[in-house]
């Protein structure tokens, strides 16, 4: 089955940000890498992918070893390679940083093994799948964490069925990730190669719930009932909004961040709304960071971001800031956002307050002018995994993170693990991935016998 | 500023930096371009017989991102026509009447030697080159290096060609040998005037392994070349200091073979080269390179406190002895600059696995370090306290240190760090004098305990 996006979405207007290596490119980045023994920009790796390995492979030009070696440790190395926030992770700890040099390109290197390996039709990049075992997994959610761990439980001998509500799979590294990092059409290729195998099944348009009222629903007791094993990967949910006070803008000019930006990759009948000339972005996080940047990718010609904090305390990457400063967002620090200004059913603009600290600073409001608002606090976390409590027994922790054994990313639930944002509260792909991989470890332990839980 | 002016039998060259009979010498108009560029001397590419050339007619070995590490080459000796080589030899010693012009011939009869040396000397030429050397191609046809490996044809070859000649003449060698010594005491006996060396190296630089043929691929097959470049400098300088220490040689030495800055040339003429030729540099980067040849030899010259390049001529040959010669009490260990330090552990795994496992790395227990392989432990007093970061940032944890007990001081680790001057070599006063296998062998005790029995008591 082929997953098909229409073309026309906004999302293909942007360029690559970090665009292809050629193969001469390739070859003398990777010769530049020191081949370093128990290399720290492995350790800095999640996964823990053999960099040095794969980067002499694609120095020897042997594409196909390099991927294989890149997906042995995370079948997601595709999406990682272009998606993984590297400066914090494996190339900030590249040993040339110290030298005062630039940094080997790993992440750079990991999307061409991978993509030329494809391209070229190199074959067994996954394992041999082990014979069927009879057992069957569920999970719930079709984001990286689960995509990851069907194709582990697949090569494992296991059945594993995605259910995912959404039309598509892939989650936010589907319909999340900035356009100029990776497009949903090359999210949705990779998970290809996961559907390809034989015990992987998506079953997109199906949602878990409590009770069943209709189609395209199926209740979390039956997969308990049905299955040997459940993983929940559900993410963290819709965009949280200003609260009541802050009263209501239209609905086409005030967007929730995450929805937003799910309409730019996923939805070809989607435009700004006309006149768009000054835009404003409620948050400090790297997913304000991101819509801003796109905000002023696709042509708007005055995008601020409004922090209620200092740059200093910002959540979003240093390097997501200096990028996205450098393509023309402003950050205005310290102002606390109070309500939508509407007049006439139109938006004026957004009232904030100078902050200190964070909060309001009384006497202080003004209007902030803008056309178009995007609100960036947070994702709707704590309801959202409200439905983890479906699954007896699996617990909550005050911020509503699923509670798991990080050993073995088992729940409260003897049959049900979970993995991903749902977890820990909103990472990285690249930590859905581990969690994926230590959750189908011990799933596998359990219904292999191998010890009794 | 430094006289680097030289006298090479006789002829005066401006300064030690001539051009390799090569490509670069095989026109006119080129050796005019290198002498306005700075070249002292120019040796023309081989006269003879008229050849044809194939295409392709290159190979290089790149290394890493290095590229022409090495070169090869299957191109024979001149494929243009006598009289425009000679014509334009005559023109270029016109116009550059200071600059050394030299001749390179190789014919194959006793009658064709006589005339290709007066044809040449016609043009002004300073000096005639026998190239004895070429390892492909001509000497299939008894040419080329299959004189330079005879030393008996190289010798009467070259007595006809002193008979003839009125200017000197050098004798090309052949690195194609398995001692270097004897064509080069044959050329001597012969009457030659100098030597140059080295030619190429009979070589074949890798295989196309899409169409199953050798490199430079020439259709459907290739064949064996010439090899040059920086890669052949440690045979070339080896292969002239086997002729420039010995006693009975001493003829002057033109050094040729991977130079390709002043420093390469320095050292060939620190081991008895007076001239250095230079061919794949020239080809690689162009006449220009000259330039800071001249100028970073002089630098070097002064900074030396020496006036003139004769005086550095042959001033490290006497150290170049045999193994038994060597002091087995002067002992050299590692030492690691922890400042320095990137944390790659590149020393680590290469001591590990390539020399004495005694480069450890700090935090380990015992029973970990002898789990990760080492055989002998550090004594306490040899644990340095690493900080938690270097000045760099490196993790303290990551920046080895060297165990001076176990070290042999091999050098592997120095020569892997990718940080130049991290890991120095440092010499250690062990308090001994002298003494070397030769010595052990004249004093009679030269047994090292723990071989064959036999070799040990040989009574038995
Ligand atoms: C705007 C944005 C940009 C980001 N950019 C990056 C980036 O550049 N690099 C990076 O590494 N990470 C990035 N992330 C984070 C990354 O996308 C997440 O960490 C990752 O997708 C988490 O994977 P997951 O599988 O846990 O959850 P998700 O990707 O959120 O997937 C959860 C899935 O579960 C489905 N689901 C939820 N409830 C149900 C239910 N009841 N029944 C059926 N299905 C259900 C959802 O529809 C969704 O498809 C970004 C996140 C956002 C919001
Ligand atoms: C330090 C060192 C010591 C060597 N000692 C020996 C030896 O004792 N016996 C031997 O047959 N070859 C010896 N060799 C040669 C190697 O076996 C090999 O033939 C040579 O290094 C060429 O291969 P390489 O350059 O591709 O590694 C030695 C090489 C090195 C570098
Ligand atoms: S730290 Fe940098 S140089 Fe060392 S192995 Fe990793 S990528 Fe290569
Ligand atoms: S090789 Fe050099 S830089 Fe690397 S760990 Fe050793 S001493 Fe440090
Ligand atoms: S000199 Fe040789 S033996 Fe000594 S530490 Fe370095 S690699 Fe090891």
């Amino acid at each position: 089955m082929k997953y098909r996006l229409d073309s026309g979405r906004l999302e293909e207007r942007f360029a690559e940000w970090k665009p292809a290596y050629t193969k001469a490119e390739a070859i003398a980045e990777a010769n530049r890498c020191l081949y370093c023994s128990d290399a720290p920009c492995i350790t800095a790796c999640p996964t823990h992918i053999d960099i040095p390995t794969f980067i002499k492979k694609i120095a020897s030009e042997n594409v196909a070893g390099s991927a294989r070696t890149i997906l042995s440790a995370n079948v997601l190395g595709y999406s990682c390679a272009r998606v993984c926030p590297v400066e914090v992770l494996c190339v900030g700890k590249c040993v040339y940083n110290q030298w005062g040099r630039a940094p080997i390109q790993i992440g750079k290197l990991q999307r061409f093994a991978v993509e030329t390996a494809w391209n070229e039709g190199a074959r067994g990049l996954f394992p041999k799948p082990l014979p069927a075992t009879g057992k069957k997994v569920a999970l719930v959610g079709a984001g990286p964490a689960s995509v990851a761990a069907a194709a582990q439980l697949a090569l494992a001998g296991h059945k594993a069925v995605v259910y995912e509500k959404g039309a598509l799979p892939g989650g936010l590294n589907t319909l999340g990730i900035a356009p100029y990092k990776m497009q949903a059409s090359d999210a949705l290729d990779e998970i290809e190669w996961v559907a390809d195998l034989e015990l992987v099944e998506f079953r997109c348009g199906v949602e878990v719930v409590e009770r069943v009222s209709g189609d395209g629903q199926v209740a979390a007791s039956s997969l308990l009932e049905e299955y040997d094993a459940v993983f929940l990967a559900i993410g963290i949910g819709g965009d949280a909004m200003l609260g009541a006070s802050a009263g209501a803008g239209p609905a086409e000019r005030v967007v929730g961040a995450t929805e937003w930006i799910e309409r730019i990759k996923g939805d070809a009948a989607y435009r700004l709304p006309s006149n768009v000339e000054r835009a404003v972005v409620i948050g400090g996080g790297n997913t304000a960071l991101d819509a801003a940047h796109e905000l002023r990718v696709l042509g708007v010609p005055e995008v601020y971001l409004v922090y209620r904090r200092s740059e200093t305390e910002m959540s979003g990457y240093a390097h997501e800031l200096s990028a996205a400063r450098k393509d023309g967002v402003k950050l205005v620090e310290n102002r606390a956002p109070l309500s939508y200004a509407v007049e006439n059913g139109e938006l004026r603009g957004l009232n904030v307050a100078h902050a200190s600290a964070g909060r309001p600073v009384e006497g202080t409001a003004e209007l902030f002018p803008a056309d178009f608002i995007v609100v960036a606090i947070g994702q709707d976390r704590a309801r959202h995994t409200q439905l983890a409590r479906l699954f007896p027994g699996v617990e909550l922790d005050a911020k509503g993170r699923v509670v798991v054994d990080p050993a073995t990313h088992r729940t409260g639930n003897r049959k049900v693990w979970s993995g991903g944002d749902c977890v820990n509260g909103g990472k990285e792909v690249v930590n859905a991935v581990e969690h994926a991989k230590i959750a189908v470890r011990d799933i596998c332990n359990t219904l292999n016998g191998a010890h009794h839980g | 500023m430094a006289d680097l002016s030289i006298d090479f039998c006789g002829v005066k060259s401006p300064n030690p930096f001539w051009l390799a009979s090569a490509p670069p010498t095989n026109s006119g108009p080129q050796v005019m371009r290198a002498f306005e560029a700075g070249w002292g001397g120019a040796v023309w590419k081989t006269l003879g017989n008229p050849i044809v050339n194939v295409s392709s007619r290159y190979a290089a070995v790149d290394y890493g991102n290095t590229r022409m590490m090495g070169l090869n080459n299957i191109e024979l000796i001149t494929d243009r026509p006598l009289e425009d080589n000679l014509r334009e030899m005559t023109e270029v010693k016109k116009r550059f009447p200071k600059h050394v012009l030299i001749a390179s011939l190789m014919v194959e009869t006793k009658e064709e030697w006589k005339e290709i040396i007066r044809r040449s000397e016609d043009t002004g030429a300073d000096l005639l080159e026998l190239n004895f050397g070429c390892p492909h191609g001509m000497c299939e046809r008894g040419m080329g290096s299959a004189v330079g490996e005879e030393p008996k044809v190289l010798q009467e070859i070259t007595s006809w060609a002193v008979e003839y000649a009125q200017v000197p003449v050098i004798i090309k060698l052949t690195p194609n040998t398995s001692d270097i010594t004897e064509p080069g005491l044959a050329a001597r006996a012969g009457g030659a005037h100098a030597v140059s060396l080295i030619n190429t190296i009979k070589s074949i630089i890798g295989i196309d392994l899409d169409r199953m043929v050798p490199y430079p691929p020439v259709g459907d097959g290739s064949s064996n070349g010439g090899y040059c470049g920086p890669a052949v400098k440690p045979i070339a300088l080896h292969l002239m200091g086997q002729l420039s220490r010995h006693p009975e040689f001493g003829l002057p030495i033109s050094g040729i073979g991977g130079v390709s800055t002043w420093r390469d040339a320095a050292e060939f003429i620190a081991l008895g080269a007076t001239t250095v030729q230079v061919c794949t540099a020239v080809m690689h980067y162009g006449y220009r390179i000259v330039e800071d040849m001249i100028e970073g030899l002089s630098e070097f010259l002064d900074r030396k406190g020496m006036a003139t390049v004769g005086e550095l001529v042959g001033r490290a040959t006497s150290s170049y002895k045999d193994w038994g010669d060597l002091d087995l009490n002067y002992k050299v260990i590692a030492e690691i600059d922890q400042e320095a330090c990137i944390g790659c552990q590149l020393c680590y795994v290469a001591c590990m696995d390539g020399a004495h496992q005694c480069i450890h790395l700090p935090g380990r227990s015992a029973e970990e370090a002898l789990a990760a392989g080492h055989i002998h432990l550090p004594k306490p007093e040899h644990v340095p306290t690493r900080p938690t970061e270097n000045r760099k940032g490196v993790p303290g944890s990551r920046i080895p240190y060297v165990d001076p007990v176990e070290c042999v001081g091999c050098n592997l680790c120095s020569l892997v760090c990718p940080v130049p001057g991290c890991i120095t070599m440092a010499a250690e006063d062990g308090g001994k004098p002298f003494e070397s296998w030769n010595d052990r062998v004249a004093r009679g005790d030269a047994i090292v305990p723990g071989g064959l029995a036999c070799t040990i008591n040989p009574s038995k």
